[in-house]
């Protein structure tokens, strides 16, 4: 039947099972906008702050749920203020669907009002874009960017509409899911002899070579990267780990891949890796990462790194391979598939002496408790004791995100949400809110600092109008703490531009917001705060002040050798 | 991973459509590679082109960079041409000063010996066209130099394998790529 762009694009996102969009609407998206109001039944719209906002929440919702997050914006402004959330759910391969729509035909390229060449701007931080010019491509344009963004390795894919493309007409008919592949430009792309719309086969050789390789192994250490968690592996790299008797340690995007608090596990690994992991990744014989990409942030050093061991990789995407680090074996296929065939032929096997060698060093950094002032460890502690088994983590970026990776123990893929590649500042509330509106069950707990905090708490109003019950727990130190570190530690403690001794009083605008606040200062005014704000059914803001001079332990400096501390 | 720098013969079929070309030349000059030399246009199958690129780099980097070309959506197949085992070729243009008949014909000599031929002829110039690889072509730039070179284009180095070798052929890539539908 016939039917408006406008239409057509919504039509596709029911095909595709979407419920929920964040966004932000605007002049070049109005008919988008306009349509959706017919919608309002079977879609929910969450209107943000700003649309950086709106592109955390949609990856937050994509991370915390493993379905493709849909986000909205408009021409100019609108689409470049996603750019920042673009690149996050790239870095770390989230599966988003940012959709923006353009000036008209006519107006294209006159640097019209409003006219940004987004397509052009995001080909870096996409897995591909598209320019929809001709209403006849609106719906495979659609329906291939969705295919595109989930398959292999999931990343952002961005569609940019012409304003006039929303309001033309032309014919639709409704294509179920399963039959996406059979028409269309789709057809087309899975016809070819090579396409990236599926993983590989993993070559049995090489399946049945790894596991010559662990059985002669006496060392062995595993690395669970994030690939672990956007295959959901877990189960297979834990019976995998189980049977092998082999210690895993964690990388930040892995967390949650593996049970923080397996007696097999090392903790975290990398510039801020516990002491085990470091020096298990140092001393083993061989090591077998998965979905890792040996990122600067824990192959340091890659000349040094895991130098007395054979290198194994198993990676989805085989540009990853040999890519930072050499690796002497690899193998190019989906983690969960990779793993249980791994598990299927591997036998049972024990590891006392190594592993008495590797738990011999600590898992996890202790901090002296015994001053009145909150400890990272004791405020994360109290989180973890004080909420549900299964709550959702969001953390925007510096001291707070290592110390809440340190200390939580994440037990599955999804419940840790935290911008790992990019580093996004600002990150935490919107992923919140996407975490929240994707998992209205689970209590959703926002770990941030100050800094962060600040740079997008005008989201605090999407939190309150969608009544989403979010405990957000500031370290507040003042000053931007993980930067200061460095200072202290590396520039003589020449703070430059790092103290943070303003406002806002963080309690008042939480308020200002119609929230819930208060601000702690020790354990037990934690501990009733976190009650207080499971008690109040809607958000919660708890500003804990923390040491100013609080450290990120143990820590490599950049660069170094993974066993080179510069912090215990 | 440093290791010699060569020249490395890089073939790849596209989607024939606008941007496809930018966001492959891109994707080298944001892995801070200078392209030697490129050369683009449709095959047999219009809907379909295919781009030849060379750049100096080492045996390492360039696996990295055809992995990485590989996964772009509108990428169909990528390989890496083995010098040895391939016909590179390159089509220049040269318009040399030629004021008296003297030059004339030593010029047209010159450009008999490398098979070149004369495309424009004026009173004080000469334009001759050459296919050759860049030994051939450097050759020849070389010995017009005293003449005056006015003008010299490229289109760049196209390539071919030799035998019955095609870049559609069943390769190891490819195999990688070929296991079942599990998009959905």
């Amino acid at each position: 039947m016939k039917m408006k762009g406008a239409n057509i694009l919504i039509e596709c996102l029911l095909e595709q099972g979407v419920d929920t969009i964040f966004g932000y609407p605007g002049g070049s998206i109005l008919n988008i906008y306009d349509a959706l109001y017919d919608y309002k039944d079977k879609i929910k719209h969450i209107l943000t702050a700003h649309e950086q906002g709106a592109s955390h929440a949609a990856d937050g919702y994509a991370r915390s749920t493993g379905k493709v997050g849909v986000c909205f914006a408009t021409s100019g402004p609108g689409a470049t203020n996603l750019t920042t959330g673009i690149a996050t759910a790239y870095m770390d391969s989230s599966p988003v669907v940012f959709i923006t729509c353009n000036v008209t035909g006519p107006l294209m390229g006159r640097d019209s009002f409003q006219e940004i060449d987004i397509t052009g701007v995001t080909l870096p931080i996409t897995k591909c874009n598209y320019l929809v010019r001709d209403i006849n491509t609106l719906a495979d344009s659609v329906r291939e960017a969705f295919a595109i963004a989930r398959s292999g390795r999931p990343g952002p894919v961005l569609i940019d509409i012409q304003k006039d493309v929303t309001a033309a007409e032309c014919e639709y008919e409704r294509l179920p899911l399963e039959q996406h592949f059979t028409r269309g430009r789709l057809a087309r792309l899975v016809g070819r002899a090579s396409h990236n719309l599926q993983s590989s086969e993993p070559d049995m050789r090489d399946i049945d070579l790894l596991v010559d390789m662990l059985h002669e192994s006496r060392k062995p250490l595993l690395i669970c990267g994030g690939g672990v968690v956007r295959s959901q592996a877990q189960n297979e790299l834990r019976e995998l780990a189980e049977k092998l008797d082999i210690p895993v340690a964690i990388s930040l995007m892995g967390a949650g891949g593996f049970e923080g608090r397996n007696r097999l596990t090392t903790g975290m690994i990398g510039m801020h890796g516990s002491q085990a992991s470091n020096r298990a990744c140092d001393a083993c014989d061989l090591l077998l990462a998965v979905g890792f990409r040996f990122s600067d942030r824990v192959a340091l050093d890659p000349e040094t790194f895991a130098s007395n061991a054979k290198i194994v990789q198993i990676d989805i995407d085989r540009s990853e391979i040999n890519k930072n680090v050499k690796t002497h074996h690899h193998i190019v296929g989906d983690a969960k598939k990779v793993l249980s065939l791994l598990c299927s032929r591997v036998e049972k096997s024990e590891h006392e002496e190594w592993k008495k060698y590797v738990f011999s060093f600590p898992t996890e950094t202790e901090y002296d408790d015994s001053t009145d002032t909150l400890t990272p460890k004791q405020i994360l502690s109290a989180a973890a004791r004080l909420l549900p088994m299964d709550t959702v983590v969001t953390t925007d970026v510096g001291q707070h995100q290592m110390w809440a990776i340190q200390h939580f123990h994440f037990t599955y893929p999804g419940q840790l949400v935290t911008s790992g590649g990019f580093g996004t500042m600002g990150f935490g509330l919107g992923a919140a809110i996407g975490a929240q509106v994707g998992n209205p069950d689970k209590t959703v707990l926002h770990v941030t600092g100050d800094g962060s905090f600040r740079m997008n708490c005008h989201e605090l109003c999407t939190e309150q109008f969608y009544k989403l019950p979010i405990i957000t727990v500031i370290f507040n130190n003042g000053t931007l703490g993980m930067v200061r570190q460095w200072q202290r530690l590396i520039y003589s403690e020449r703070y430059s531009q790092t103290t943070l001794d303003r406002g806002p009083d963080f309690v008042a605008l939480a308020r200002a917001y119609g929230l819930g606040s208060c601000r702690v200062t020790n354990v037990a005014e934690l501990e009733q705060a976190l009650i207080d704000a499971q008690a109040s059914g809607h958000g919660y803001v708890i500003d804990c002040a923390i040491n100013l001079d609080e450290m990120v332990r143990p820590m490599v400096g950049g660069g170094n050798p993974i066993t080179n501390f510069m912090l215990d | 991973m440093e290791g010699t720098k060569k020249r490395y013969t890089i073939a790849a079929l596209v989607d024939n459509e606008a941007g496809v070309l930018s966001q492959v030349s891109h994707l080298f000059s944001r892995k801070g590679y200078n392209i030697e030399t490129l050369a683009v246009g449709c095959t047999d199958d219009p809907t379909v082109s295919r781009i030849t690129i060379e750049i100096l780099t080492d045996f390492d980097h360039v696996l990295l960079l055809c992995n990485q070309l590989r996964k772009l959506i509108p990428v169909h197949s990528v390989k890496l041409l083995d010098p040895s085992d391939s016909i590179r070729r390159e089509l220049v243009l040269i318009k040399v000063s030629a004021p008296n008949r003297g030059t004339r014909d030593e010029i047209i000599q010159i450009g008999n010996i490398f098979r070149a031929s004369i495309i424009d002829i004026s009173p004080s110039t000469l334009t001759l066209s050459l296919i050759g690889n860049e030994v051939k072509t450097e050759a020849i730039e070389n010995l017009l130099a005293d003449f005056g070179i006015l003008e010299l284009i490229r289109t760049g180095i196209i390539a071919i394998e030799r035998g019955e070798n095609t870049i559609n052929e069943d390769t190891k890539e490819k195999g990688e790529f070929n296991y079942g539908k599990n998009v959905l």
